[in-house]
């Protein structure tokens, strides 16, 4: 486990932000319509906010003078501590919303909880942020429950995505020793709190979008710890390319 | 800005004598600047050309976003990245409100994004080009946003109000992502040799389509003398590309970056810039089809339109499921 519990949280959630970001900005000029070209910019723009002020915040703690620039562009895939779930690819616009909708539904009871942390830097960056996820909860909700229940073709597919991602969504209210660590100093909320939250709302949900949640699914693991997909070597490549081909310069 | 090719309603402008009383009373309004709105008595010409024109500018607004959108993914660094990302956002907004003001004309947004994958409407010739390197998404803040914002302060007083007003809107935001541009091409041109050289690169490739925007020099447009009676148009094709450059041409010197112009050069006597001719026979290859990304950019969006349709039918169906259940209940 790392020595510094606080920077490996506040890395994890960073990069949560901003690898959805990433992924959720793709999608500028692409979407099924021009509301919702604003709303996933919208969206994305809020979220590479967020990772501004954790990775920022994850620098300071760290006291080694990375900024939240040098984190997000010059770190390797090993050092990503991101959830899997939130790399997964855009593929159709109904695995984004099922990916959006999923990821929504942790971070904002996460950051609510946040709010009341120990550690008032912590508390502080949730309180800026959980406003967002509020409406961005709102918005993944309203879609997915309509989406669900619209026409055979939508439900099939928002079933579909359903079922692909699923088992991405263990890791998020499955703690390992750092959770635990802060969940005892009170920094971090419990997980079991947490994952009985999630559940009971992702499952209202789906109930009246009329989807069904897979059975028996294996659970993936491994984001947290710096363990990804093969696709997101491509991302961080993408994403980290100017950086990488002109090192030290500003921009 | 961004309708290079306001098609002609085929007649000479009238005198006002030569008018019926209708159109007469019509122009009498726009001669003393009284705002045309949606529910008024307008000729159809006028309907028709305004519709034409605010179409396009909402096609170039969508369009627009690929070109940008293009570099989102690889923005240098947070801060550019959600600058860029903002700007997007606000280039779709621009569309939105471009077409619910050509809808007030009596056009659905359905048909106009009909008109545009079909390849009927046109949209501005720039977003035909490739944005190739990071300093292009500076060069297209400074010199395409510059250039639309020459034609667009003049349209914030068009004689049609929902366009007008449109036009307000949009070009506050306009010159924040000029500013924007220009603070990437400023952060480029004080760095390294490379840098320096990708900004020098950016505006050699942009500059000439930058001039372009204005659409056709004033001896070859025929069709500006009805809209400039209308007040749709308020300045001529070449009075705005003389603006932009003698705006411009200071901005790159300040940079130290080189105009791709060898003719340009300060004319005391006329208190402007006197400058090259712009390749017309180029642009009327990108107008009417054969530009470098043309066909990406009409492939884009008709690919993200069918590939959307599920979604459109989804909340339709959804809709239609609710109200059912809203009779049935009562």
């Amino acid at each position: 486990m790392t020595d510094n519990p606080t920077f490996e949280f506040a890395v994890r959630m960073g990069d949560n932000c901003l690898i959805l970001g990433q992924r959720v900005s793709a999608w500028c000029g692409h979407a099924p319509i021009l509301e919702e070209d604003i709303a996933l910019a919208n969206t994305a723009l809020d979220l590479i906010g967020q990772t501004k002020l954790w990775l920022g915040f994850a620098g300071e703690i760290e006291g080694k003078g990375r900024s939240a620039d040098d984190l997000a562009f010059l770190r390797d895939g090993r050092e990503f501590k991101n959830g899997l779930l939130v790399e997964q690819p855009n593929h159709d616009f109904g695995h984004t919303l099922m990916r959006q909708f999923l990821f929504d539904a942790w971070h904002h009871p996460m950051l609510t909880a946040l709010k009341a942390s120990s550690d008032t830097r912590i508390a502080e960056i949730a309180e800026k942020s959980v406003k967002e996820a509020a409406y961005h909860l709102d918005r993944s909700t309203d879609l997915v429950i309509r989406l669900g229940d619209g026409s055979e073709e939508s439900h099939r597919r928002m079933q579909d995505s359903l079922d692909t991602l699923w088992q991405y969504t263990g890791e998020l209210v499955t703690p390992d020793a750092i959770d635990s660590t802060l969940g005892e100093q009170k920094v971090t909320p419990d997980l079991s709190v947490l994952k009985a939250q999630y559940s009971d709302y992702i499952i209202s949900v789906f109930d009246e979008a009329t989807l069904t949640i897979p059975t028996n699914a294996y659970m993936q693991k491994g984001g947290k710890t710096g363990l990804h997909s093969e696709a997101f070597g491509l991302l961080l490549a993408e994403m980290q390319h100017l950086q990488r081909a002109y090192p030290g310069v500003s921009w | 800005m961004y309708a290079q090719e306001i098609k002609s309603t085929g007649k000479q402008v009238q005198s006002l004598e030569e008018m019926s009383p209708e159109d007469r009373a019509f122009q009498k309004r726009i001669d003393a600047d009284i705002k045309i709105e949606p529910k008024e008595w307008m000729p159809e010409g006028y309907r028709k050309t305004l519709i034409r024109q605010i179409s396009q500018h909402a096609h170039s607004e969508i369009v627009g976003q690929l070109p940008e959108g293009n570099w989102i993914t690889r923005a240098p660094t947070l801060e550019r990245k959600a600058i860029l990302i903002a700007k997007v956002q606000d280039e779709a907004g621009h569309g939105l409100y471009l077409y619910c003001a050509a809808e007030t004309l009596g056009v659905s947004r359905d048909q106009m994004t009909e008109q545009l994958l079909s390849g009927k409407a046109k949209y501005s010739s720039i977003f035909n080009y490739p944005t190739l390197t990071w300093a292009d998404i500076g060069a297209i803040g400074w010199l395409v946003d510059g250039a639309a914002i020459m034609n667009q302060v003049p349209l914030q007083r068009c004689s049609f109000g929902p366009y007008s007003r449109a036009m307000i809107r949009v070009c506050k935001e306009e010159s924040f992502h000029q500013r924007q541009g220009y603070d990437i091409m400023m952060k480029l041109c004080e760095g390294t040799p490379e840098q320096k050289a990708m900004a020098q690169d950016a505006i050699n490739r942009w500059w000439w389509p930058s001039l372009m925007m204005f659409g056709p020099s004033d001896t070859e447009s025929v069709h500006s003398a009805q809209s400039m009676a209308w007040k749709i148009k308020q300045d001529t094709n070449d009075e705005l590309r003389q603006k932009f450059v003698d705006q411009t041409a200071p901005q790159a010197e300040y940079l130290d970056l080189q105009v791709p112009d060898p003719d340009l050069k300060w004319n005391e006597e006329k208190g402007g810039y006197d400058f090259g001719e712009v390749d017309w026979a180029e642009f009327f290859q990108v107008i009417s089809g054969n530009g470098p990304c043309n066909k990406e950019r009409m492939a884009a969006r008709n690919k993200a339109w069918s590939d959307g349709a599920w979604f459109r039918d989804g909340l339709m169906a959804h809709a239609k499921k609710k109200e059912t259940r809203k009779l049935s209940a009562n």
